[in-house]
């Protein structure tokens, strides 16, 4: 909670002032029974109508000024709150853009999209009524209760009596529905786990005849929701008729004692009428407090997650005298290095050494799991090595500047992934400055260029989100185009070929091959026949390095690539 | 928008859904009269309290005691009867909304693909769980709210008139005014709301596409680029928000401004007409007093739940869209019995959409135990094949049969069981390993199970993940790699020996080696079964009995690998470029 006050400091003017405003606002609520036994007492009693006009206009006055004092709480309010949700936001999405690979991992997709959405929305919500109701309701009761005592001390002692029986009350029943409600959200989650799963698997689920036991399942899972909201309702009910209870047993004490006091000459039938409006204000505002309270009892929930993210630092450091790393013969050189990822039990790379010279194309093969992936996601230090070092132009990565490193490096993924707009805005995140004509080069270079001219806009055909229209090897070809606008030292292709048919995927090749510039280019596969013409050829096992050198060396004696190379090219075939 | 006469029908819907809880409904509207004539008993009993309290020595105790005691008889009986209703209201709203939720369920299992595939399944998700839930919460408050609102007034209106009409009037012309402000701010507030609506679905979806890619943002150093943009909508969304949420919070001091007028309108009139002809007690101007506090409240509430209502009616029609998709057809009654593994296809045509002709007049006859594979480029409608053969959609013309059975005269479950499948979308459920494993055949031993993940090689990655075999993962996978996921998937298969297999681009991302293992499992398993492979690798399907070359939708090239290289057609080709030299 408490780090989070800082984005509310530039609103302390209006933290101050919205409160200020309600308190200014129920201190003339609390005159308005006042008034009223004055006229009861003074004028209908003196059948003076002068008066009761009088008083009329001093309540309609009273009203009036209320309302405006009102709307400048409000208008505070809303401004502290709206203002202090732009700047979190703002800075926790800087925050999440900070975080290395390591940290998006552990943390995972949603969960950073639900505390940039939902969490920051009630965290707004919870400022905002805050500021205006949480003094102003304990105000009222507090109030009424003082202002109880002007009237008359004797009376005002019931309502001392009452005050902490209603606390007691509402303070009982919200610490007995609170940890039930977020019960009911838990098994909320699971009934919606249950319906994505059955509709994202309904294929499985069907082939295997799962439907009735998915049914069963399911209705189980919906009636212990029901008898769970059951529960919670049933105590939740309590609150309504309790307090009414209370603030009406009151009322028939006030009553009683108050005929005593009248009896005796101690107080006037005025009095007690502005007595009982007391306790009915009583009554509304602590209807009010207790919603109040389940709306920032979420919110601090929602602060806590939000924070928990803010606290978390970015596990990768930048050097803090970062070393120029200007091209060099030797481009890549990975001197035993071991990798592992966080709470992995085992390395995923072990003890891998090799040198990729400028210019040259290296060839990473290797099965699932084997760590090809890794190996490549040093290079621009997405991940560290947790033991050697990893070079680049001859320096190590970790005393490079971050952001230089990483410009002279593009990586195409696994995974096309393509931005709402159009081609053109997709293909400038790798040069923000490129001309038409590099990127038609590119364009050209991936094979994608005929992709671009079959659409009606050409380079400004809008691209949907995540690329929903256009096809697998359509958005394939596009993302290594966009890696190439960025005219890169080191190009990595992470196995971003696989989508491709074979013949796009050799033109491919041999037009990386005679690309200018003499990118030092990665290739990652799992078909031999996309590496096997590489300068030199890494073969991993297990994370480590099985053999390496060009496909004649490693056909004739390394086991693992043969035996990848022939299942692929029976022997006859070749 | 939805017609008059589909909103009739949502509403009836819903009423049959309520109907089923009758005895709660009847119960809850009997206590909702009795709560609201209790409640606005007492202020007319205060009232004549109060009317005893004349002045010192004149004060009329024996009188008070009996006033005092109804005062708390009443409160007592309105406590009751007000918690007795919550709980009916309870049982009826949260009853009837498991009941629509396990409707919407059986439903959505009896569903033909054909929808399903069409629609998202966020979209579906959110029909069952959040417009179920909002319906639930509109319909508690509407219940709770409306009908009391409703009485309220009236009760208010008829004991001010009772009391004193000059007074009662006063209140009824000042009503108005109330409406009047509360609907401005509305219109004004609106407008707000829908600007901050599309600016907030603005900034949600440039932080799910960012956040979901970061790795690709961080990737190209566009880290700044995309903060600026950020930075922009939020500057936006924080102008728009703070008008629509400060117009929307007019609303209460609005209404409280008017109530303000309308006690001060009450006491004024009151005190004039006590003063002029001594028409209204003190007592019951009090009365009056503690109903102008609380008279224009079921105004606003009204006015709320309306449009809760109606946002209500809305979610439950979505639902009940879904409730009401027409089901798949039923099954025949016969069981698929003697399997022996021939499969024809006689005469099959077949399109998703009428326009678009997609499978026509093909045929095919598979003889048991053979290998039949389906190539062709991504998107050339593989998988339609397999929808087909697994019946997740029927044929629109022309006859499939399973050992000489048609199968649309046995049950779906029958047939389904006869194959296993492995999809290029692997699928895994929240639960254990073992759970997944055994999804096929729910009474296999441990035994069983460990020596199916062994034959698939899915053994080893499985003992050394924390607890083995009961390693709780989660909705589809989660921290298990793609070639892992697909590992179970093909133990699941592995595990049930059905006598058909239907293998759907299924090691696509297993590496060749394993791929290998694997294939050494497969075709032990495969022996004498019939089999369906989809692959990429041609070098896997090179022993297939008969290849079905896809292109655009349809079968183009049948027979067996040297057959089609011979032709030297589209197969040919497609082989070829395989072996070209970059």
């Amino acid at each position: 909670m408490r780090s989070l006050f800082p984005f509310l400091k530039p609103y302390r003017k209006e933290c101050v002032l919205s409160p200020l405003f309600k308190l200014f606002e129920a201190v003339l609520e609390l005159f308005v029974p006042l008034i009223m036994a004055a006229i009861i007492d003074n004028g209908i009693q003196a059948r003076d109508t002068g008066y009761v006009l009088k008083m009329g206009l001093v309540l309609v006055g009273l009203g009036l000024l209320g309302f405006l004092s009102s709307i400048t709480a409000q208008y505070f309010a809303a401004k502290a709150a709206v203002g202090f949700a732009a700047r979190l936001k703002a800075a926790l999405f800087a925050h999440i853009q900070r975080f290395s690979y390591t940290e998006l991992d552990t943390l995972g997709t949603p969960t950073l999209i639900n505390r940039m959405t939902t969490d920051m929305n009630q965290v707004q919500t919870g400022v905002n009524m805050t500021l205006r109701l949480l003094l102003r309701s304990p105000f009222v009761v507090v109030g009424a209760m003082v202002m109880a005592f002007t009237v008359d001390s004797r009376a005002a002692l019931i309502f001392v009596a009452l005050i902490p029986l209603l606390a007691l009350v509402v303070a009982g029943l919200m610490r007995l529905t609170l940890p039930r409600h977020r019960q009911v959200q838990g098994q909320l989650d699971r009934v919606l786990l249950h319906t994505r799963e059955n509709l994202t698997g309904v294929r499985v689920l069907r082939a295997f005849g799962k439907q009735d036991d998915e049914t069963a399942a399911y209705e189980a899972d919906t009636q212990r929701l029901c008898d769970m909201q059951q529960r919670v309702g049933r105590l939740s009910a309590l609150m309504n008729p309790l307090t009414y209870v209370l603030v009406n047993g009151a009322l028939a004490a006030l009553l009683w004692s108050g005929a005593m006091q009248v009896q005796s000459g101690a107080l006037t039938q005025g009095a007690v009428v502005a007595l009982v409006n007391y306790l009915s204000q009583i009554l509304v505002e602590l209807i009010k407090f207790a919603n109040l309270i389940v709306t920032i009892t979420k919110a601090i929930a929602c602060a806590g997650r939000i924070e928990t993210v803010l606290a978390i630092q970015p596990s990768m450091a930048q050097p803090a005298q970062p070393m120029d790393a200007p091209a060099a013969a030797e481009c890549v050189r990975f001197e035993d290095v071991s990798t592992r990822y966080q709470n992995a039990g085992d390395d995923s790379l072990s003890h891998i050494s090799f040198t990729a010279l400028r210019g040259q194309t290296i060839g990473v093969i290797g099965g699932t799991g084997s760590g090809k992936t890794t190996l490549v996601n040093l290079i621009p230090r997405f991940y560290d090595a947790t033991q050697g070092r990893v070079l680049v132009n001859g320096v190590d990565v970790k005393q490079q500047d971050m952001d230089a490193l990483r410009r002279k490096i593009s990586i195409v993924p696994q995974k096309a992934v393509l931005f709402e707009g159009t081609i053109r805005e997709n293909l400038l995140w790798g040069d923000l400055s490129a001309t038409d004509e590099q990127l038609w080069r590119a364009l050209e270079t991936a094979q994608a260029a005929e992709v671009v001219r079959g659409k009606a806009g050409g380079l400004d055909e809008p691209v949907e989100q995540g690329g929903r229209n256009l096809s697998g090897g359509q958005r394939q070809r596009l993302t290594i185009a966009r890696a190439l606008v960025k005219q890169p030292e080191i190009l990595i292709l992470d196995d971003s070929a696989s989508a491709l048919d074979y013949a796009t995927d050799a033109a491919l090749r041999t037009s990386l091959r005679q690309m200018e510039g003499g990118a030092t280019v990665f290739i990652v596969s799992q078909r031999a026949s996309s590496i096997r013409h590489a300068d030199l050829i890494l073969v991993l096992d297990d994370g480590e390095l099985a053999g390496s050198g060009t496909h004649e060396q490693l056909l004739k004696d390394c086991p693992v690539y043969q035996e990848i190379y022939y299942s692929q090219y029976p022997k006859e075939a070749v | 928008m939805k017609t008059a006469s589909a909103r009739k029908d949502t509403l009836l819907q819903v009423l049959r859904y309520v109907g089923r809880y009758k005895g709660y409904l009847a119960a809850s509207l009997v206590l909702c009269v009795i709560t609201v004539a209790s409640t606005l008993y007492v202020p007319i009993l205060t009232g004549s309290a109060v009317d005893l309290l004349i002045g010192p020595g004149q004060v009329n105790l024996d009188g008070l005691w009996p006033l005092l005691m109804k005062i708390c008889a009443l409160v007592a009986i309105t406590a009751l009867a007000q918690w007795l209703m919550g709980l009916c209201n309870n049982r009826m709203t949260y009853g009837a909304v498991r009941d629509i939720r396990m409707d919407a369920f059986r439903r959505i299992q009896r569903l033909p693909l054909s929808y399903l595939d069409q629609q998202p399944t966020g979209d579906l998700v959110s029909r069952v769980i959040a417009d179920v839930d909002q319906f639930a919460d509109g319909l508690l408050m509407g219940f709770t709210q409306l009908f009391t609102g409703v009485l309220t007034i009236l009760g208010t209106l008829f004991f001010m008139f009772s009391v004193n009409g000059i007074i009662a009037a006063a209140v009824v012309v000042i009503t108005p005014l109330s409406l009047v402000v509360a609907a401005f701010i509305a219109r004004r507030t609106y407008k707000m709301f829908t600007l901050q609506t599309q600016t907030r679905g603005e900034q949600t979806a440039l932080i799910d596409e960012m956040v979901t890619h970061q790795k690709v943002v961080r990737a190209f150093g566009m880290e700044r680029e995309t903060q600026r943009r950020f930075e922009e909508i939020n500057g936006r969304l924080e102008k728009c928000s703070l008008r629509a949420i400060f117009y929307s919070s007019l609303t209460n001091p609005a209404t409280r401004f008017v109530n303000a007028m309308v006690y001060a309108c009450v006491g004024v009139a009151g005190a004039l007409v006590a003063v002029s002809t001594g028409g209204i007690t003190v007592g019951q101007l009090s009365a009056f007093l503690s109903y102008a506090n609380q008279y224009t409240k079921p105004f606003n509430e009204i006015s709320g739940v309306v449009t809760e209502l109606q946002g209500a009616l809305a979610c439950a029609g979505r639902v009940f869209d879904l409730i009401n998709q027409p089901a798949e057809t039923p099954d025949a009654p016969d069981e698929l019995k003697r399997v022996d593994g021939s499969v024809t296809l006689e005469d099959v045509c077949f399109s998703y959409t009428p326009d678009r002709k997609l499978i026509e007049h093909f045929n095919l006859k598979v003889s048991p135990g053979q290998r039949i594979a389906i190539v062709g480029p991504t998107g050339c409608g593989k998988t339609t094949l397999i929808n087909l053969l697994m019946r997740f959609y029927d044929v629109d013309a022309g006859v499939i049969k399973v050992s000489g059975q048609p199968i649309r005269g046995v049950t779906r479950h029958s047939l389904r069981s006869a194959y296993g499948m492995v999809l290029q979308d692997t699928w895994l459920k929240a639960g254990t390993i073992r759970d997944n494993i055994k999804m096929g055949r729910e009474n296999a031993t441990d035994e069983e199970i460990v020596a199916a993940a062994k034959a698939t090689h899915a053994h080893s990655f499985i003992k050394r993940l924390p607890d083995g075999y009961d390693t709780v993962i989660t909705e589809d996978g989660g921290s298990l790699s793609q070639g892992q996921k697909q590992l179970l998937c093909i133990t699941r298969v592995m595990l049930c020996l059905p006598p058909m297999l239907i293998l759907d681009e299924a090691t696509s991302s297993i590496d060749t080696r394993t791929e290998q293992r694997i294939q050494r499992a497969f075709e032990k398993l495969m022996t004498g079964r019939t089999s369906f492979i989809v692959a990429h690798r041609l070098s896997t399907i090179q022993t297939a009995d008969v290849i079905l070359v896809m292109n655009q939708g349809n079968v183009i090239e049948q027979g067996t690998h040297e057959e089609l290289l011979n032709r030297g057609g589209f197969y040919a080709k497609l082989y070829q470029s395989q072996f070209q030299q970059a």
